[in-house]
């Protein structure tokens, strides 16, 4: 039990941590369409945050609500994978981060759909709809900038390189994931890896660009509570309202 | 960036409505974005079932200054006009 509310949880934080993110762009994008893209992604993660961290708090049975999750956990207390906390960047880092976490996110829903706990394929069903137009969305922009200017591939390529290291801890798989697999409610992380490598290198060859080795060093540790300096600085943000004026409701 | 983009006319086919219409323009480099774009701009509110975008610079308009030698000699014509006719309640979208 304790193995699925963390399982879901990570879930939860996935989805609320890369939305916050997201967030961050609104009123400031490339052009008012993107903005409206970008930010009605963000509202996708933050409907499916919910679902997930509802489900999670039910599971713990502690008491918790999914508000208590989101807004008064400390950034140690965050199970959230490290590609999604790392910093907007600029739009090829924003756009390469999306489409790495996308790509991810709609197989590993696709085998969740299929999971032995109702609860979870009810979940992953919603939000596949959703993800399906994000993983469709920022896999057609990688195209478009990679095989764009010189320029705009120069960028695309870096961002690929830089945020590579963080792709690792997608598929790294602990005592709590293989509980789940066991009980086939989650699928291995293995498999999920092997459809992510193909698709991501299918579209960065259509893109020209190179995919970096798939052997490379990883970092990892976000989905144990370990995170890069840049959690705290989000979560200051985030859960501002609720620390200042704690159970402030609209 | 948008302002090397070409604009788009959108067009959404209601829920109900029976043909598209247009509910307003935006920026694209080609017609996939523009649909794209038009997704997530013009149906946020489960607004449609179905987008057509145009490049605005295809769409031929008439041009106000006609509307006088277009339109006005319909307005003396009230033969033209079925309103003699009552319509049985169960006709809708007529």
């Amino acid at each position: 039990m304790l193995d699925k509310a963390t399982y879901v949880r990570r879930l939860g934080d996935n989805a609320l941590i890369l939305s916050q993110r997201l967030s961050e762009w609104c009123g400031k994008g490339p052009a008012l369409e993107e903005d409206m893209a970008l930010t009605n992604v963000a509202l996708d993660l933050i409907g499916q945050a919910r679902l997930w961290l509802a489900y999670a708090a039910e599971l713990e049975g502690a008491g918790r609500s999914e508000d208590q999750l989101a807004f008064l956990r400390d950034a140690h207390q965050f199970s959230n994978l490290l590609l999604v906390e790392q910093p907007n960047g600029n739009y090829a880092d924003t756009l390469v981060r999306q489409f790495f976490f996308d790509a991810w996110h709609y197989f590993l829903l696709n085998e969740l759909a299929k999971s032995s706990d109702p609860r979870i394929v009810e979940i992953a069903l919603k939000s596949i709809k959703e993800v399906t137009y994000h993983v469709r969305r920022s896999g057609d922009l990688i195209v478009r900038l990679g095989d764009g200017t010189d320029l705009s591939r120069r960028m695309v390529q870096q961002a690929v390189d830089q945020l590579w290291m963080y792709t690792g801890e997608l598929f790294s798989s602990d005592a709590a994931d293989q509980a789940m697999v066991q009980e086939g409610a989650a699928p291995a992380t293995e498999m999920i890896r092997t459809q992510w490598l193909q698709h991501v290198q299918e579209i960065l060859g259509e893109a020209t660009l190179q995919t970096p080795p798939a052997d490379a060093w990883m970092q990892s540790g976000g989905k144990q509570g370990k995170h890069t300096e840049h959690l705290g600085y989000l979560l200051a943000e985030m859960q501002f309202l609720q620390r200042a004026y704690p159970g402030a409701s609209w | 960036m948008s302002k090397e983009w070409p604009l788009w006319e959108v067009f959404i086919r209601s829920q109900h409505g029976l043909a598209h219409k247009h509910v307003g323009s935006l920026h694209a480099p080609d017609g996939e974005m523009a649909i794209n774009n038009a997704r997530d701009v013009y149906t946020r509110r489960n607004e449609g079932v179905g987008i057509w975008v145009v490049r605005a610079a295809d769409i031929v308009s008439s041009s106000p200054g006609d509307k006088g030698a277009l339109f006005e000699p319909a307005n003396n014509k009230v033969y033209r006009h079925p309103t003699f006719f009552p319509m049985p309640e169960e006709v809708k979208n007529l």
